[in-house]
């Protein structure tokens, strides 16, 4: 029996290529109801700059998802991250150590939630709820609920206001973990590994996979990630607050299911997420803008999600065997 | 000759698969009050058979009666209506609801607008008591036995009207007292009329109880006939049929099995098993483990492959000691595992084949953690031409496969890794004759480049025609050896394993 790699052309994937599809219809809307204003380069990197940090989540994320998992934790990560560099700044001015603190606090958070899920196999929507609790407290107690300044001058530049030529810094980094994390997922054996989890954890394992050791550095890369946008979440405002990050998991989770990655796992896409995440955010400017109410943004972005799921679980029913 | 008396008729039944013939023309009559005993090999054609008369299936021809009326059973839920009902051999029960709840699953007794519980632990507990199950119907499912649960399966099936009963080896994991309960509720059932359709390896078990036996081979009914004419010897003959064309012939080793000692086992053994096993597999040597369900077949397999966690066995590859404690483990000694259950365990179904086959693979496909991607393709493509895949291609899910051609995707990955010691645990379930024809080939060719393999099977043809020693295992212990030289034929090895 011969076989070539030039094979029919399999049924054009609506699913696959959905996010990019609602994206166009979505910059078309925005276009023909707000007009120039709303493709003007300002209001563009703005969309960009405001997004980056759920854009960043969201590629962490994607590799959560993609083993059948979620990650509730990052918004409770993402104000902790903040407010530990604050007071590293604060007390001892050292930004090699205000960068590497909250980094560290992301992977040793995310090791424990990858080990409650793993080997006390507690369902991973509840670890991380816990876990964003008890972050989100711990942020609230640190600070007292009051922000905190941030006068380093130089942290907020990489981490919020500089700008590499013309583009963004936050632009950059955006791009940076996005090829990372398309590297890791589409280019390495790491990647192969987390979708053959998320595929069939059961295989995996028969396969000689250490799946729990998989699933572990899945949570520590989306906790890493949380606590990277934490430090942007800082520097953009020149301050630490346990608010920031709020709500945030959702809208990653969103944005990654829009973005192809099945809910249930087995499939993933970093670049889709990194698309979800720039829609998510261009529908936020772009409710602003209309101005609608924040009660009227809320409830539309509650469709949103709905009809993310909803795409996500029709491409889905291919899957069951 | 009248059909009014049948509770079930169906004839002139045939059913292929991709072209495959699995039933040829089956006539298949049960009469109203019987225990009929359905017997024959793997792939035989009785669970297909069954599954057609279920509504699972619907037949390529043929008829079904029921009650001397023409019916379609073209759904589960109109063999539901006509009152068939299967008992599945993977319970159906769900474990975290009580044993009444589970029983009226479905059909939930409703008393102004809400379930009425009272009235149905009270109609769970009589019908219990009728069955003479002695069991709390406020219990939850998965605090019981499996064997119970086997008899609240029985139970849930009985809730609603059945006329005609399916079993498929109900006694697997019965205890002896359990068993014989069953058996009193069989006969009772009987006596009110109910037919039974008795699935069954165990010959013993059959004689034991049934009214008449069936025996299928490739597809066709070999006999049909009251018990009183066949003993166990008979239906083996049966289920065999004549030696006639037969693939799966033992053929002369090229080059023989080595002296050496490959693989050294000593005091294996698992949770629940109060039994061990010690045993050895030699250079280039094909070890069969043969024995009925649940007789410690896929445990031993699983204890090796680091599934099962013990810790009293000594194993010794090549004179190592080897400590597995986790599949990756077993991996890295190159000891893999052809899964049972190909579908959860051997493949991830709906990824594609370049995706299965490089998944053990990934180190050979990879520089330094980074995926080579032109070196997988062509890496896959020379499995697909080597193992003689049937594909589109290779980005195709291994799901629009065919049983035979996704297990060879199962074999080839493993395959090229290079393995000491190849575990089989039914290889050729679900596999048609011609892809088990090749796989036996393969397990030869990999035996010759001075492999070890074990390898379990239920077919026992296949296990005489690849196999150089044969361990027969009861109750997870070894009960029997058998040197290839002493088996005649394939009776020696089916009585074996009846002992």
């Amino acid at each position: 029996m011969q076989s070539s790699s030039k094979n029919k052309k399999r049924k054009f994937d609506v699913t696959k290529y959905m996010v990019y599809i609602i994206f166009v219809a979505a910059v078309i809307i925005f276009g023909v109801w707000l007009g120039g204003t709303f493709f003007s380069v300002a209001n563009i990197l703005n969309i960009v700059r405001q997004t980056a940090m759920i854009s960043i989540m969201a590629v962490g994320m994607t590799f959560v998802i993609a083993t059948g998992g979620i990650d509730l934790t990052v918004s409770g990560i993402v104000p902790m991250a903040g407010l530990l560099a604050a007071i590293i700044l604060q007390h001892t001015g050292n930004l090699f150590l205000a960068v590497l603190a909250p980094v560290l606090l992301g992977a040793a958070v995310g090791s424990v939630n990858g080990i409650l899920i793993t080997s006390l196999s507690i369902p991973p929507f509840l670890v991380t709820l816990g876990m964003q609790g008890i972050f989100k407290g711990m942020a609230m107690w640190v600070s007292n609920t009051k922000s905190m300044p941030i006068y380093d001058s130089m942290f907020c530049t990489v981490f919020g206001f500089g700008s590499v030529g013309p583009v963004p810094i936050l632009l950059v980094w955006t791009i940076v973990f996005m090829l990372l994390g398309y590297y890791l997922l589409n280019h390495c054996t790491y990647g192969r590994k987390v979708l053959a989890i998320g595929g069939n954890a059961e295989a995996a394992k028969y396969s000689g996979i250490k799946v729990n050791r998989v699933i572990i550095s899945t949570y520590m890369l989306s906790a890493m990630l949380a606590s990277v946008a934490g430090l942007l979440y800082a520097g953009r405002t020149k301050s630490a607050k346990y608010t920031y990050g709020e709500n945030d998991e959702m809208t990653i989770i969103a944005a990654v299911v829009l973005g192809g990655t099945a809910m249930s796992g087995g499939t993933g896409s970093v670049i889709g997420a990194i698309v979800g995440s720039l829609l998510m955010g261009m529908i936020n400017n772009g409710l602003v803008m209309g101005g609608l109410t924040v009660s009227q943004q809320q409830m539309v972005r509650g469709f949103i999600i709905i009809f993310a799921v909803a795409i996500s679980n029709f491409g889905n029913k291919k899957k069951k065997v | 000759m009248e059909q009014k008396q049948y509770a079930i008729s169906m004839s002139g039944i045939c059913k292929s698969f991709g072209g495959v013939p699995v039933l040829d023309h089956i006539d298949f009559n049960l009469e109203k009050g019987e225990i009929h005993a359905l017997v024959g090999g793997n792939g035989a054609g009785k669970s297909t058979l069954m599954k057609i008369m279920t509504g699972v299936y619907n037949c390529d021809d043929g008829k079904i009666f029921v009650d001397g009326k023409e019916t379609k059973i073209l759904t589960p839920n109109d063999a539901k209506k006509n009152g068939i009902r299967m008992i599945f051999q993977e319970l159906s029960l769900i474990p975290t609801l009580t044993v009444a709840e589970n029983i009226f699953l479905n059909h939930e007794l409703v008393k102004n607008m809400h379930t009425d519980k009272k009235e149905m632990a009270l109609r769970a507990e009589r019908l219990l008591k009728d069955l003479e199950i002695d069991v709390d119907v406020s219990a939850k499912i998965q605090d019981l036995e499996v064997g119970v649960c086997q008899l609240v399966e029985i139970a849930k099936a009985l809730s609603v009207d059945a006329s005609v009963l399916i079993m498929d080896e109900p006694t697997a994991s019965l205890t002896e007292e359990e068993t014989e309960l069953l058996f009193k509720i069989m006969g009772r059932l009987k006596s009110k009329g109910v037919s039974i359709v008795y699935i069954s390896h165990r010959l013993k078990e059959i004689l034991h109880i049934a009214d008449m036996i069936s025996v299928l081979k490739d597809g066709h009914i070999v006999i049909t006939d009251k018990k009183e004419v066949f003993d166990m010897q008979s239906i083996v003959r049966y289920m065999i049929g004549e030696k006639a064309v037969n693939q799966f012939v033992y053929k002369e080793r090229s080059i023989a099995v080595s002296k050496e000692v490959l693989l050294e086992v000593e005091n294996l053994t698992w949770e629940g098993n109060e039994n061990s096993l010690s045993f050895h597999v030699n250079k280039g040597e094909v070890l069969g483990l043969i024995g009925l369900l649940g007789s410690g077949r896929t445990e031993t397999m699983e204890v090796l492959f680091g599934l099962r966690r013990q810790r009293q066995a000594k194993i010794t590859l090549d004179g190592m000691r080897l400590k597995i404690n986790s599949p990756s483990d077993a991996v890295k000694y190159g000891i893999t595992l052809i899964p049972e259950d190909r579908r959860r365990q051997g493949a991830v179904l709906w990824h594609s084949l370049l995706s299965n086959i490089t998944l053990p693979n990934l180190q050979a496909n990879s520089r330094n953690g980074r995926m080579q991607h032109k070196k997988s393709r062509v890496f896959s493509e020379i499995c697909v031409d080597e193992f003689n895949i049937k594909t589109e291609g290779i980005d195709v899910p291994v799901s629009s496969l065919s049983g035979g051609n996704q297990q060879k995707v199962v074999i080839a990955k493993w395959f090229k890794t290079n393995p000491r010691i190849l575990l089989m645990d039914e290889p050729t379930a679900g596999v048609d004759i011609g892809a088990k024809g090749e796989i036996v080939k393969l397990v030869r060719e990999f035996a010759q480049k001075q492999g070890g393999v074990i390898f379990v099977s239920s077919e026992l043809s296949e296990v005489m025609a690849i196999c150089d020693r044969i361990l027969v295992l009861k109750n997870g212990k070894i009960i029997n050896e058998i040197k290839r030289e002493d088996i005649t034929e394939e009776e020696v090895l089916q009585n074996a394993i009846q002992q």
